[in-house]
């Protein structure tokens, strides 16, 4: 049985406009010690369907889903009280900014003794020799001096470890990380990912990778979920889906990458994601994509292989619509 | 090359004096030790390292914010030593402008984008309003604005559309040189090509001179023609982008190239690791600065600072490594 099974969640905001559909009927399902990466860009609804997820979400958004069980636990009739035992002990989230997600008016010894605290009982003082232990673990020098430090005097990458060592106290297993290094620098942003990926291998921990760094998801992941607007519009295991994108957006996304310009010019994906009151009608991706075609502004596509798109795209050409046609009648 | 380079920076220093405490002496903090480089029209020189490698601290010198504390700076054949003269240092501003990395934070959002752009020709021409307002059009729609945006208050662009505001802004004063502080980090993949390919379009003609910071290889890689490497404020490796990237003599850049992943699943290539964090400019390691963290570090690396000079294996590429120069 896998540890997290997620089907059709869908989150809606109510707002002034009426409803905002932030994410729509997205489907996961993730083994201990995968690395799944969701990638897309701002405003897909990646860092919303996980937030679903923790219960972290604002009393505006409705979540609905046919499943959403961890562990054989059901979360979606789960009490807050009960959900809060597996929050932040068996799941836990790192978030982007490292230097807004620490309190910094406590020490660090003082934030990572807490969770411990709260999940284990004791006293926080009796949880000192673990602290010290988990800081040695993510690569902090002079761990033992660092209990006394407050998070202003830690640097970028320095805090983003503190936070690690705070979520993996517990030994999660699932570590959704949401942008881990989009604030870092590349030689800080290989230390934390190669850090993340041994902790992975070490506890056989499930990891979920919130990214819009492509170049990130094609060396750590296993599979991938491409969110578009909310959708999720392809999902593959990484290899196959780098080599052979099917979703137009996906094909799109990897060729704006500067590795793969021809000459100057990038591929640029004209236009952006469309907002709560410009949707299109039919495929939600038609106006930017480039093999567009009558149907898409009219229907919305159905899913088949994990593709949301009515004429997914073979070797990185559009098939033609009388040869889906006649693969549908055979 | 016959032509006049824009800017002609000759050992760049900048030191700021740092309180230490009520009865400890100040101490000084090098940021930017010793950069020399020339930029021609119509090319781009990148900047890249880590933060608090300095690259800002060039910035602020090259935009004339800050004075440098020793070295040569000149900029479009003006010496900026000589030009304490009022009017020539107002010209000067002109040909330099900026693109900074935030276009959240770097536009006012109590003014509508029309008087953002008017604002610098306010300032530094004396047109008239209806020749201010056409200039404004013709360049909002060169930077892909439409007219109906004029009238329109920052908060209702979207991140993309915004960096293009700051950049027409920048272009509004006809500048020679455009200083642009991780213009496009911001930003998501797709809109940050178009953002580069707006950006590469006005370089080809309008034959301007780029300083491209970025932290992003892959994007520096395909904009820029020459490459200045920094750590801790020194210029470790600088030369033709390709002959650097391709073959990168100095540790430093070596470690930079390698921790910058790839979209590509198939090569797994072998990491060399950088442990540990940039150390305390105000207190600097012996020798190279870089021996804690480099791999190939000896004895004699503590002891003597290298200097940057002409690599033996590339004479176009200059490296600061007393390994890299044996």
């Amino acid at each position: 049985m896998a540890l997290l099974e997620i089907t059709n969640l869908t989150v809606e905001f109510a707002t002034a406009h009426g409803a905002l559909k932030a994410v729509d009927q997205v489907s996961l399902s993730l083994n201990a010690g995968e690395i799944v990466a969701i990638v897309g860009e701002s405003g897909s609804g990646k860092s919303v369907a996980m937030l679903a997820l923790m219960g972290l979400l604002p009393w505006t958004a409705t979540v609905t889903a046919d499943q959403m069980s961890f562990d054989g636990k059901d979360l979606l009739t789960m009490s807050d009280k009960q959900r809060r035992k597996i929050i932040g002990k068996d799941i836990s989230m790192i978030f982007q900014e490292p230097m807004t997600s620490l309190n910094p008016c406590f020490t660090v010894g003082y934030q990572i003794s807490e969770v411990l605290a709260q999940h284990f009982g004791g006293s926080r003082r009796s949880h000192k020799a673990k602290v010290i232990e988990l800081l040695i673990k993510v690569g902090i020098p002079a761990a033992e001096m660092r209990l006394k430090a407050y998070p202003h005097q830690l640097s970028g990458g320095m805090s983003q470890r503190v936070m690690i060592a705070m979520m993996i106290a517990c030994e999660p297993k699932l570590l959704i990380a949401d942008e881990p290094t989009t604030a870092l620098d590349v030689t800080i942003q290989a230390q934390i990912l190669e850090l993340l990926v041994q902790l992975q291998q070490d506890n056989g921990m499930a990891l979920v990778l919130i990214t819009h760094d492509m170049a990130v998801v094609a060396e750590t992941a296993d599979r991938v979920m491409v969110q578009y607007a909310g959708q999720q519009v392809e999902h593959r295991p990484v290899a196959e889906l780098f080599n052979n994108p099917r979703h137009p957006y996906t094909k799109a996304l990897l060729g704006a990458l500067p590795e793969y310009a021809q000459g100057k010019t990038l591929n640029a994906i004209p236009g952006v994601v469309p907002g709560q009151l410009d949707r299109p009608v039919g495929c939600l991706f038609n106006p930017r994509c480039e093999h567009v075609q009558e149907l898409c502004r009219q229907q919305v596509p159905t899913r088949s292989e994990g593709i949301l798109c009515h004429f997914p795209l073979a070797l990185k050409a559009p098939q033609k619509a009388d040869q889906i046609i006649a693969k549908e009648a055979s | 090359m016959t032509q006049q380079a824009l800017i002609e920076a000759r050992d760049l220093h900048k030191y700021y004096n740092v309180k230490t405490g009520f009865f400890q002496a100040d101490k000084s903090l090098q940021a930017l030790s010793g950069a020399s480089f020339d930029l021609y029209p119509g090319q781009t020189l990148a900047v890249v390292g880590e933060s608090g490698c300095g690259k800002s601290t060039l910035a602020r010198l090259l935009t004339l914010i800050e004075q440098p504390t020793a070295g040569r700076l000149s900029l479009d054949g003006i010496d900026l030593a000589n030009a304490n003269n009022k009017e020539v240092a107002k010209q000067l501003r002109q040909t330099v402008q900026m693109v900074f990395q935030d276009p959240f934070g770097s536009l006012n959002p109590r003014q509508k984008v029309g008087d953002i752009l008017q604002e610098p020709l306010i300032i530094n021409t004396k047109l008239n309003a209806s020749q201010r307002r056409e200039q404004v059009l013709t360049m909002m729609a060169r930077v892909g604005l439409s007219d109906e945006h004029f009238h329109r208050y920052p908060h209702m662009f979207s991140g993309g559309q915004r960096q293009r505001i700051a950049i027409a802004r920048a272009l509004i004063l006809k500048p020679k040189i455009v200083v642009l502080d991780e213009p496009v980090s911001a930003l998501d993949v797709s809109i940050q090509a178009q953002v580069l390919n707006l950006l590469i379009e006005l370089q080809q003609e309008l034959g301007l001179a780029y300083v491209f910071i970025s932290h992003d290889l892959s994007v520096v890689r395909h904009i820029a023609d020459q490459v200045l490497v920094m750590y801790l404020g020194k210029p470790v490796e600088q030369g033709p982008i390709e002959a650097v990237f391709s073959n990168p003599q100095h540790p430093y850049t070596q470690a930079l190239l390698s921790a910058t992943p790839q979209a590509n699943t198939q090569r797994k290539r072998q990491r060399i690791k950088l442990t540990g964090e940039l150390p305390s400019p105000l207190d600097p390691p012996s020798g190279c600065t870089f021996h804690p963290r480099c791999q190939h570090a000896t004895a004699q690396c503590k002891i003597t600072t290298p200097v940057m000079q002409a690599s033996v294996k590339n004479a176009d590429v200059q490296v600061a490594c007393i390994l890299a120069n044996s």
